[in-house]
């Protein structure tokens, strides 16, 4: 079974008194251990989909399975849960905790979410921060780095707690070109390293080609897929 | 939990400003309101104390109807020596009770065979009296303190009566005063020492032998006005009148009423009714107290989750429970609300011992130099600091509720 499966998938907003339909009925599956890319100009529907991927948001119509669970089905705590236990997150803006140092952003997941002992959390935060090269950074605060740097950073919290999927919503929106490039080199390293799913989105062309697998997004409708991703 | 509370502190001290802010409005707050309690606690047990222990005693037993008319002193309603016997009975079966001191009490002339006045006299029997209310030998501020109160011929008079009559210790003066049955009796008395006045009812009475008393009323039997009773624990006041009462029901006249009432000193005191006031003003005050905590807490709590909304959205994001979201805006009151109380307690004992050290006197009505010399119970201390930490909580939990229940979309695309 895929890792993400969706079949007729809609989200509508209300607006007002107005209905928008965000996505239109769209058919998908991803597969374990892929490195997807939604794409699309802005306001297509990307956010909206990885929304409900990631849990939270719930489909206006259809069905949506992450990790043979339909997402429709989980209320709130349940959602969080599933969250905590099986989905990373890396933001646009970083989003790291400026009170907390970077081994304490990365650990965030594994104290507060998910409670592993103390020493076990330490070993896999240091192991973390050395897979994405920031090791030596661990006492600073987000303030104290780079933009670059507080991806990986991102990244390594996403990865921590050893999700099946990573979902990365314009990660590389807020950096220079280098630098998203070598985020998205970095998030595909994991890949390979750790067999975690990434789903990212991005309306930027020089990264979207940095894919394995592409979904291309248009007013809401799944236009192409290019790269083994199976778009029914 | 001890993560939360780490999490939290950073956060307050993220905006160390507004939390020092906040901080030291609860300070200010405790401090008001301890030393409130201190100094008027203080205060108040000071004025009962006197009055109890230098005029009224504990509690009284009288015959029904006598304390409607006590401002006459109606001789008529005095205890025959058969109800005294009962009420002893009664007091001596009681554990709780310490001593009584019998007293007859009435209104005459006093003459220093140049000026005639009146004059409120007890009679009492002087070793009784003085173990009932232990501070009425300390009144003494003219004339020998050690020894009897008052001896047979002798007269304690009070202060202003003194002055006014221009009279000293050793003076022979005569009091006149009429008996139950309308004739006028006098006698002369050498006055035997000279009392300071205090506040209260029989505050500025004078005192005679109980002996020399029924002589000048020209009683036939050992009738007694009034009986003033000490317990050995002044908190068991209530408990015990209740018992007193019950076990005086029984003392009935022909058409099987009681014949006696028992009232405490508040009911014979007219300050009773400020030490009500001070305690509804000590409950004001921790009304404030909760005010302060509440609005200064709260305006706190809904800041920190304005100002950090996409932070909710991204804790909430990546799994957090809404319930440990919940706990982390409570435990950042909770913190504000412990270190303010543990500042403001500790504030308020140093600003209490200064007090006492320093030790300020004050007049209270006809009482001069009297020592303010505050106290606090630890009772007290540990009552105001719950209710701080409390109203604290109390007051965070509207903002954390709303942060939690924060729907991480919205609150990522907060800006």
């Amino acid at each position: 079974m895929s890792l993400v499966q969706a079949s007729s998938l809609t989200k509508t907003y209300r607006v007002g008194d107005i209905d928008v339909p965000a996505i239109k009925g769209i058919d998908f599956a991803i597969e374990a251990s892929s490195f997807v890319a939604f794409v699309g100009p802005s306001g297509s529907g990307k956010s909206t989909l990885l929304n409900m991927v990631g849990c939270l948001d719930h489909p206006s119509s259809g069905t949506l399975r992450v990790l043979a669970t339909d997402i429709a089905t989980l209320d709130r705590r349940a959602a969080a849960r599933f969250r905590g236990e099986h989905i990373g997150f890396v933001f646009q803006d970083f989003n790291l905790i400026p009170v907390l140092t970077v081994f304490e952003n990365v650990e965030y997941p594994l104290r507060m979410v998910q409670e592993w002992p103390a020493a076990k959390r330490r070993e896999q935060v240091l192991r973390m921060l050395d897979a994405v090269g920031m090791a030596d950074q661990a006492d600073k605060r987000p303030d104290q780095i780079s933009g670059g740097q507080k991806q990986r950073v991102a990244v390594a919290r996403a990865l921590v707690s050893q999700p099946k999927l990573v979902l990365a919503d314009e990660p590389t929106a807020n950096l220079d070109h280098d630098t998203a490039y070598r985020i998205l080199e970095l998030m595909k390293k994991m890949r390979d390293d750790f067999g975690t799913t990434f789903i990212f989105s991005t309306h930027d062309p020089k990264i979207m080609g940095e894919a394995e697998t592409t979904f291309t997004l248009e007013d809401g409708r799944l236009m192409t897929n290019s790269n083994g991703g199976s778009h029914v | 939990m001890f993560d939360i509370l780490g999490i939290a502190s950073r956060n307050l001290l993220r905006y160390r400003r507004r939390s020092m802010l906040t901080l030291l409005l609860i300070v200010i707050g405790m401090v008001a309101v301890l030393l409130f309690i201190a100094v008027a606690g203080s205060f108040r047990s000071m004025m009962v104390g006197q009055i109890t222990d230098s005029v009224l005693g504990h509690l009284q037993v009288h015959r029904k109807g006598y304390v409607a008319s006590i401002d006459n002193l109606p001789l008529n309603l005095n205890m025959k020596p058969p109800m005294v016997a009962k009420v002893e009975q009664a007091l001596q079966a009681n554990p709780a009770v310490e001593t009584w001191s019998p007293r007859v009490k009435f209104g005459g002339m006093f003459s220093n065979f140049a000026e005639t006045t009146s004059i409120r006299v007890n009679g009492i029997d002087p070793a009784r009296e003085a173990a009932t209310t232990p501070l009425l030998p300390g009144r003494m501020i003219e004339g020998e303190k050690a020894g009897a109160l008052v001896g047979r011929g002798q007269i304690v008079i009070p202060l202003l009566l003194a002055r006014g009559m221009k009279t000293k210790v050793g003076d022979t003066v005569v009091v006149v005063a009429t008996n139950r049955d309308g004739s006028v009796n006098g006698r002369t008395f050498v006055v035997r020492g000279i009392l300071e006045s205090v506040t209260g009812p029989g505050g500025r009475d004078g005192y005679v032998h109980i002996d020399d008393a029924r002589e000048l009323l020209r009683m036939n039997e050992a009738e007694v006005s009034e009986i003033a009773v000490r317990l050995k624990d002044f908190a068991t006041l209530e408990r015990t009148t209740g018992q007193i009462r019950t076990a005086l029901q029984g003392v009935s006249n022909k058409e099987g009423k009681p014949v006696l009432e028992t009232h405490t000193w508040a009911d014979l005191s007219p300050f009773a009714n400020l030490a009500k006031m001070i305690d509804l003003m000590t409950l004001f005050i921790k009304v404030v107290l909760v005010s302060i905590v509440l609005v200064s807490v709260m305006n706190v709590m809904i800041m920190a989750v304005f100002e950090r909304i996409r932070e909710i959205g991204t804790i909430a994001a990546i799994g957090t429970p809404p319930s440990r979201i919940l706990w982390l805006f409570l435990a950042e009151g909770l913190m504000l609300g412990i270190v303010g109380t543990i500042a403001g307690t500790l504030l308020s004992l140093v600003a209490i011992f200064g007090i006492k050290l320093w030790s300020p006197t004050f007049n209270f009505g006809q009482q001069q130099n009297l020592v303010m010399a505050p106290t606090i119970a630890g009772g007290d201390v540990l009552t105001i600091a719950a209710l701080v930490v409390v109203v604290a909580i109390v007051a965070s939990l509207q903002p954390a509720w709303k942060a939690s229940r924060m729907d991480p979309i919205s609150a990522l695309r907060h800006v």
